[in-house]
């Protein structure tokens, strides 16, 4: 059901653990809905220069996750914000339909994590990073 | 496919050689239909049914005339409950009762049935998946034209209290069916001890083909046809038979039920080594009863804290395995499974469940194989994730 490139980044993910003295901590999803994402950002200078992943959910979700991590290291904040799912889900070669809600998670974590460095700084990440809609807003899952 | 440890049965099983054999003949040399009775290949498609049906009434401990074949279990399903609710609407009895816990060919029904004007009351279950029998009881209206229970869960393999079940709807004159399409073969069943009115069954979940199955009806109990057309099956269910599925049918039931205390006891030995194994990993939940007698013998389900269950069967099928997770998150849904919110899991934990069912092809290897697969990638998983905290 996924593609070779959704398989590689499951079983080897990359960039996954946590970062000590992170700049940013992004975390959307929710345990109900079977994911949860949580990104941690180092940022020097406007640009990010490592950044680590924990994901609880399933292989698309792990994959979305991984691969968002690979395409803002290294790269400056704008950059970052220009993230969107649709590119993610193009890097992966495909999600099946129903997955596609991860691939918007993992949009949604890298600019939690940015949102979170700007507050950091005393600064409002409304203007810059738009209005999250955290928890699963893809989702179907009911109360 | 030759490294492949499926321990998936309760979903389906492979067909056995002995079924497969007993069934070649009915597709190029008898392939007759079986009411042209008039020439010889008809004649012997027509003997072929005839003497399936004995064989299969026999391995169910009821007469040929009581079953009916069918296209497969949920048709069976499908039959006896709206084939009932719909015969008993004539008289204003538009009351049904099931449980929370019955496979979608039941609650499906139920709900299609719910949308023509029936009333349907779904019992809730205890932790371990069991209805209350005096909830049964106390649930049973004048206007009740059905209850339907399942003899044992396919998701965490309890085993219902049907004979008690049974005799509440047999002393209140309410018919009572039971859909025993995981029970079949796996635990003794028969039919006339039981007081049951009608029982699905479907042949490829003991090493019988998929495509078939049948519907147990008692002498005495009439629903309305389901599938209207021509005479098969004695007028009440339509359609040329299925004459190879149907032989197979039998010969599966035969060998499964000849066999069955062997049988048991070796699903009970792999069960009960993965369900102890999993029991010494820390944070972990065994789903379904801890009583193995009233467990299905080859059902093992569990909840393992903060690793999602579609990771892990990723993380299994790439070391060969094949099992099943009650996240549901692969079958379109991303709600967990209705089975595992109605024991009273959190929805957190039912996302990090799997189902291991093991079926007469496996062995001790296959079951320990599990096990050590299960060190690696529960570890694996949590890893990854953030609710984890060890």
């Amino acid at each position: 059901m996924y593609s070779a490139k959704v398989m590689d980044h499951f079983a080897n993910p990359r960039n996954v653990g946590e970062i000590e003295n992170a700049d940013g901590i992004g975390e959307v999803g929710n345990p109900k809905c079977g994911d949860i994402m949580k990104m941690f950002l180092k940022i020097d200078g406007g640009v990010i220069t490592d950044v680590r992943f924990k994901t609880f959910g399933c292989g698309a979700a792990i994959a979305t996750s991984s691969i968002a991590t690979e395409m803002i290291k290294g790269k400056s904040i704008d950059d970052a914000l220009k993230l969107t799912n649709k590119a993610v889900v193009e890097a992966l070669d495909g999600l099946p339909p129903v997955k596609l809600h991860c691939s918007v998670l993992a949009e949604q974590a890298v600019k939690a994590a940015l949102a979170d460095y700007y507050r950091r700084q005393g600064v409002d990440p409304e203007p810059i990073v738009g209005k999250l809609e955290e928890d699963c807003h893809a989702c179907s899952c009911e109360e | 496919m030759s490294n492949t440890i499926y321990v998936d049965n309760a979903a389906t099983t492979p067909v056995s050689k002995p079924v497969l054999d007993a069934m070649t003949p009915y597709f190029c040399e008898a392939y007759g239909n079986p009411s042209s009775i008039f020439y010889s290949v008809g004649a012997a498609a027509g003997e072929a049914l005839a003497a399936a049906r004995e064989k299969a009434a026999k391995a169910l401990g009821c007469n040929a005339a009581e079953l009916f074949f069918t296209s497969c279990g949920s048709e069976a399903d499908n039959w006896a409950i709206k084939g009932t609710a719909r015969k008993f609407a004539r008289q204003g009895k538009k009351h049904l009762i099931t449980s929370s816990v019955e496979h979608h060919a039941v609650l499906h029904s139920m709900q299609a049935l719910e949308r023509e004007g029936f009333e349907v009351t779904y019992l809730p279950v205890d932790a371990e998946g069991f209805v209350s029998p005096a909830e049964v009881e106390a649930a049973i209206r004048p206007d009740t034209a059905l209850v339907t229970i399942m003899f044992a869960n396919n998701e965490i393999g309890t085993i219902q209290p049907i004979e008690e079940i049974g005799s509440i709807c047999r002393r209140h004159g309410v018919w009572f069916h039971t859909d025993a399409v995981q029970a079949v073969g796996a635990v003794p069943v028969h039919c006339h001890t039981l007081p049951i009115d009608m029982l699905s069954l479907s042949a490829h979940k003991f090493n019988g083909p998929k495509g078939v199955g049948a519907l147990y009806v008692r002498k005495g109990i009439l629903p309305l046809n389901f599938m209207d057309g021509g005479a098969q099956e004695r007028g009440r269910r339509a359609g040329t038979e299925n004459v190879a599925g149907i032989v197979g049918l039998a010969t599966a039931l035969e060998i499964a039920v000849n066999g069955l205390a062997e049988k048991r006891a070796h699903l009970t030995e792999m069960r009960d080594h993965v369900l102890a194994h999993i029991r010494s990993m820390p944070q972990v939940k065994i789903n379904g009863p801890l009583d193995g007698a009233k467990r299905l013998p080859n059902n093992v389900n569990a909840s393992f804290t903060a690793a999602e269950g579609e990771s892990l069967l990723l993380m299994l099928d790439m070391r060969g395995i094949c099992a099943s997770s009650g996240s549901a998150c692969a079958s379109g849904s991303l709600d967990p499974s209705h089975v595992l919110l109605a024991i009273g899991l959190p929805h957190e934990i039912a996302h990090c469940s799997l189902r291991f069912s093991f079926g007469v092809q496996n062995t001790m290897e296959d079951a320990k194989a599990v096990c050590a697969a299960l060190d690696e990638i529960v570890p694996a998983v949590r890893a990854r994730s953030p609710l984890w905290h060890a």
